[in-house]
């Protein structure tokens, strides 16, 4: 367990920080900590969250959310297939063990070096269980926060767009090709002027998908050069 | 929403994140990964996140005073710190307090006018 917990650390600071961050979000929004503590124990993906905010305040289709949660969390598809051999070892902890599996819970389950002393099944539970309430924990200190003191939030959702835009920079150093980046960019555009601002998301999603589909062999190509 | 609505949208987010986690494990064996679930899985992360990044600029008002330059030098400040430090909670943070300043003491616009 303590071996679990230094390893934990560095989510420790990043979760409390975004958690704590979402929590106000919400709570700005007109929603009670409640909702936070709620959303944070059972959904537990840090970017659908903060984009559930919006979607709250805009009073989205259930449609909508449905398809971005999806789409925000495609990635995750991929994660669990790095992970058979481990999740095997955790018996009943399993079921847990995948509905814990955020990107950073991903990241240390998959580069940790495994102990040698204590029993492994344990430590990975404990890695995930850390992180999950490290994230409930700040989400909660957000929305309690808000309640206590009067904080002028104004320009704290900018948070958001800082996140997905270190995630952008990630992406463009770990991609050779940039035809992802230029659909996505393109279809955005072509969106809002199409059917607007407030709709723009799914019609970008789906129609830069198709695009993508039809281009398949020439971003392959693209990345591999 | 009302908050009935709300709590149907949460448990609509859980499932579906759910079952994107479970997925794999379902149905998926060690290299039996369908093509077509690799290609999108591998390039629809960059897509999708530039998608967002211009979903959560959209409501900029560039045709009115201060012309989006709040957002601007954020946005500028988030990609110099990111790339200078490579810390990512400085580079949200630290981006997310200067623009709270920006907005809420609303320096740029008595600069211009």
């Amino acid at each position: 367990m303590t071996l679990a917990f230094k390893t934990t650390i560095p989510v420790l600071f990043g979760y409390l920080a975004i958690g704590i961050a979402f929590g106000l979000l919400l709570k700005n929004a007109g929603y009670s900590w409640v909702v936070a503590l709620v959303m944070s124990v059972f959904i537990y993906a840090g970017a659908a969250q903060y984009l559930a905010v919006n979607f709250f305040a805009n009073n989205a289709s259930f449609t909508e959310v449905a398809t971005i949660t999806f789409l925000v969390n495609f990635r995750h598809m991929l994660y669990g297939i790095s992970l058979f051999n481990k999740f095997n070892l955790t018996g009943w902890l399993k079921p847990y063990m995948i509905f814990s599996l955020t990107d950073e819970t991903y990241a240390l389950l998959t580069s940790v070096k495994d102990p040698v002393e204590v029993n492994k099944s344990k430590f990975y539970f404990y890695i995930a269980l850390f992180n999950h309430s490290y994230w409930i924990l700040g989400s909660l200190i957000g929305g309690i926060a808000g309640n206590l003191i009067t904080i002028n939030t104004q320009g704290l959702d900018f948070a958001l767009t800082a996140l997905f835009l270190v995630l952008l920079i990630e992406q463009f150093k770990s991609y050779k090709t940039r035809i992802p980046f230029l659909i996505g960019a393109c279809c955005a555009v072509a969106s809002i002027i199409i059917i607007g601002r407030a709709n723009m998301l799914i019609l970008s999603v789906i129609s830069s998908i198709f695009i993508m589909l039809a281009l398949e062999k020439r971003i392959v190509k693209n990345e591999s050069n | 929403m009302s908050l009935t609505n709300v709590f149907i949208s949460i448990a609509i987010m859980a499932a579906i994140t759910f079952l994107t986690r479970v997925f794999p494990f379902l149905f998926f064996r060690k290299g039996q990964i369908p093509d077509i679930i690799l290609f999108v899985g591998k390039y629809i992360p960059p897509t999708v996140i530039t998608i967002l990044v211009i979903y959560c600029l959209k409501d900029i008002s560039f045709g009115i005073l201060p012309y989006g330059c709040n957002e601007l030098i954020a946005v500028m400040l988030v990609v110099f710190l990111h790339l200078r430090l490579g810390n990512p909670l400085v580079s949200i943070f630290g981006a997310t307090f200067v623009y709270m300043f920006l907005i809420q003491s609303d320096v740029i616009r008595r600069l211009i006018s």
